[in-house]
């Protein structure tokens, strides 16, 4: 052990190790740059890096030019059946036949859905683009009723506008109780005796909501759980109403519908849908009551326990059985509530991570400047949580859109169903159809899942840049 | 300073005490972190609570905004008793501001959106009553100019700042501190004390937990050391410092003033 209150040495200007002047900050070396030095450091720095470029060359070597010239230097362009397509009839080999595509391009966009009523399809197509790409586009204004209009208003339009709407609506909640009125006929696609039983269901849903929260929670809770039950039902009048009303356009059942169109519907919905729901059962599962709790890791797990395969067998073919026999579900509707509550456990799942990795001094930040915890989870938490788990979400929503495709097994035609059906044509049978089929149509799946991989990039830089830490 | 409107506007007929413990105790499993505590804290009064750690003078601290629950006792906080009623936290709440060793700002938000956060959601100010009132504070804090910031971008001395300028903004009647400097490089401790200082003399009830002793000297009234759940002395600063009477005090004194 040394003595530390010996006699030191005596430090002066002169002393080693002690700078003597105030140092500038200075240029760094310009070595570190030019392609040359680049190409040493990244690509031939060692052996093995070496290999693995020589490989990597190789590898690109032996798939692209062979892609190339399959798909568009052999191809065949223009025709009208499988002669255009066969090499004998040629004398040059054939790479993809794309006029088998451009005759069945209807049928993988709209299915069977009827060819006078395809203008529908349309609408909804570019007025769900028109839609979108505002909200996607963060500088634009009006982000509040876009939104409003994209999540509220779109969905019932494209509703009626893909089925025709008028439904034909029967009975509200008095008449599941046993108050029948619908009888009473009506004009328009509408039934007095439903809207009638409707209008009454209101004040009674209202009363009774408004009798508990009282209860409860004294005058002012009850005010405002009517206040809230009143508003959620008008809106549902409305929606009920738009979708009732006869619109004149003619009904197009779903078994018609197939191609992009089944595949956007499926995709867009089980997005949509199992965001928030997985937001709502990733809070339930960390919820301190325990039935809320429980209720939710069930759910969860039971979701993600069985195949999709599973879920949409048992909702196309044994659901049927269980349900009363008025009772009949549309056979879509069917697989979409399947995808969307399967979407949703995973989902979940995911959330519930960003969740975890919120330090624990942010909620208590936020409940010492006085959020309640409703506040609180939607003005800090996840705000925080959803952000750090945006390549989970994109993930999951890829993963959904290419699961899509297996609605093909309850003998619903997607885009690639559309496209196997195509297949069995005759009039386009060649050696090249199948690949250039399927090429085509991992191409389209490609840009929409690309697509999304991009936008959620571009995304979490955005808010990357917004919140440095 | 009674224009400043730092202190809220219905101060005369606040009651006199601000907080008042009777019996307190609080287990952690079984762990007992504080034994049979009682303390009144009169309006305009400045604590200071010392004590090594683990020896409960934050958990104490947080028994006030209920960040922590005690399970035997009585805390009455500005007239209203805590118990499980969730109506009574939220009010405690928006009469107590806070400030933590970490700080906790919302990363997300920018410094002015974190002072006008709850202002708005739980306070319901307009939009620019909000703003107008977190610049003031933020001028009062001394630092105006980085209010579009966000707090990643801020030295910790500064975010420290923007903590006590936001909870200002809910214009508590009380201000609780959480060893606010601990976390801090040296260079910065002062500015957050000087700050904490200017809000002392405008009459602020503070609660302090902190190893600064100078701050205690200058600014508490009151200084109170904790060890093992216990309050083991209380005295006033000069007091305290030049004539500890306990021996588990003198011990610690020693070891924080070199």
């Amino acid at each position: 052990m040394t003595d530390i209150s010996a006699p030191r040495p005596s430090i002066t200007p002169a002393t080693p190790f002690v700078s003597t002047a105030f140092h500038e900050p200075q240029p760094a070396p310009v070595a570190t740059r030019g392609p040359i030095l680049w190409a040493r450091q990244h690509l031939f720095g060692s052996v093995p890096q070496v290999l693995l470029t020589l490989f990597g060359i190789w590898l690109l070597y032996v798939t692209v030019p062979p892609l190339i010239k399959f798909f568009l230097i052999d191809a065949v362009w223009t025709g009208t059946n499988r002669d255009a397509c066969l090499a004998e009839k040629l004398g040059r080999p054939v790479g993809a036949c794309w006029p088998f595509i451009w005759a069945k391009l209807d049928q993988l966009i709209y299915g069977f859905y009827p060819a006078s009523e395809r203008w529908r399809v349309n609408v909804v197509y570019w007025l769900g683009a028109i839609l979108l790409l505002p909200l996607l586009i963060q500088s634009l204004p009006y982000k509040r009723l876009n939104a409003i209009l994209f999540f509220g208003v779109y969905p019932v339009v494209a509703f009626v506008l893909l089925t025709g709407g008028n439904l034909d609506l029967q009975r509200f909640v008095l008449g599941w109780l046993g108050v029948d009125f619908s009888t009473i006929g009506g004009a328009q696609g509408l039934r007095i005796g439903f809207w009638i039983d409707y209008v009454l269901s209101t004040v009674l849903l209202t009363a009774i909501a408004y009798g508990i929260s009282r209860f409860l929670a004294g005058p002012e809770g009850g005010r405002s759980a009517a206040q809230t039950t009143l508003s959620v039902l008008g809106v549902l009048a409305v929606v009920l109403l738009a979708v009732d009303i006869d619109t004149g356009l003619p009904q197009v059942e779903t078994r018609l519908w197939g191609g992009l169109l089944v595949t956007l519907v499926i995709a867009v919905t089980g997005i949509t849908v199992s965001l928030p729901f997985g937001i709502l059962l990733a809070l339930g599962r960390r919820s301190r009551l325990p039935l809320v709790k429980w209720l939710c890791i069930i759910f969860i797990e039971f979701w993600r326990g069985v195949p999709l395969i599973t879920v949409l067998f048992f909702a196309t073919y044994m659901l049927p059985l269980f349900l009363p026999g008025r009772f009949t579900i549309d056979g879509l509707l069917r697989a979409l509530v399947g995808v969307a509550l399967f979407a949703s456990a995973y989902m979940a799942e995911v959330v519930r991570g960003g969740l975890q990795a919120i330090p624990k001094g942010q909620y208590e930040g936020a409940m010492a400047v006085g959020l309640r915890s409703g506040l609180m989870m939607r003005l800090v938490v996840l705000p925080q949580a959803l952000k750090l788990v945006i390549p989970g979400i994109v993930n999951n929503f890829i993963g959904l859109f290419k699961d899509t495709t297996l609605v093909l097994i309850v003998s619903i035609f997607d885009l690639l169903g559309s496209m196997r059906a195509a297949f069995t044509d005759p009039n386009w049978a060649s050696p090249t159809t199948l690949f250039t089929g399927f090429g085509f149509a991992g191409i389209i799946y490609f840009v929409f899942c690309f697509g999304m991989s991009r936008y959620s990039m571009a995304l979490e830089k955005r808010l990357d840049r917004a919140h440095r830490h | 300073m009674s224009a400043d409107p730092i202190i809220a506007a219905d101060e005369a007929t606040a009651p006199k005490i601000a907080v008042e413990m009777t019996g307190v105790n609080k287990w952690y499993g079984d762990f007992h972190v504080l034994r049979d505590v009682n303390l009144t804290v009169e309006r305009g009064e400045r604590l200071v609570i010392c004590g090594p750690s683990g020896s409960g003078k934050s958990t104490l601290i947080r028994c006030i905004n209920r960040l922590e629950e005690h399970q035997k006792g009585r805390i009455v906080v500005d007239g209203i008793e805590l118990t499980d009623d969730l109506k009574r936290i939220d009010e405690v709440r928006r009469e107590v501001g806070m400030c933590f060793q970490h700080f906790n700002l919302f990363p997300h938000l920018t410094i002015l959106e974190n002072c006008t956060l709850a202002p708005m959601w739980v306070r319901k100010m307009p939009k620019k009553e909000a703003e107008d009132l977190a610049m003031h504070f933020l001028e009062k804090v001394k630092i105006p100019h980085q209010a579009h910031k966000y707090p990643g971008q801020l030295s910790g001395g500064q975010q420290q700042r923007v903590a006590i300028a936001r909870a200002l903004c809910m214009r508590p009647r009380i201000m609780l501190f959480d060893e606010p400097t601990s976390a801090l490089d040296p260079e910065m401790v002062k500015e957050v004390l000087d700050t904490m200082v200017s809000l002392a003399q405008d009459g602020m009830t503070m609660l302090c937990v902190t190893h600064e002793m100078g701050f205690a000297r200058q600014v508490a009234n009151r200084v109170i050391f904790m060890d093992a759940g216990q309050i083991v002395e209380m005295n006033e600063p000069n007091a305290f410092f030049s004539n500890p009477q306990h021996e588990r005090t003198k011990l610690f004194l020693s070891q924080i003033l070199h």
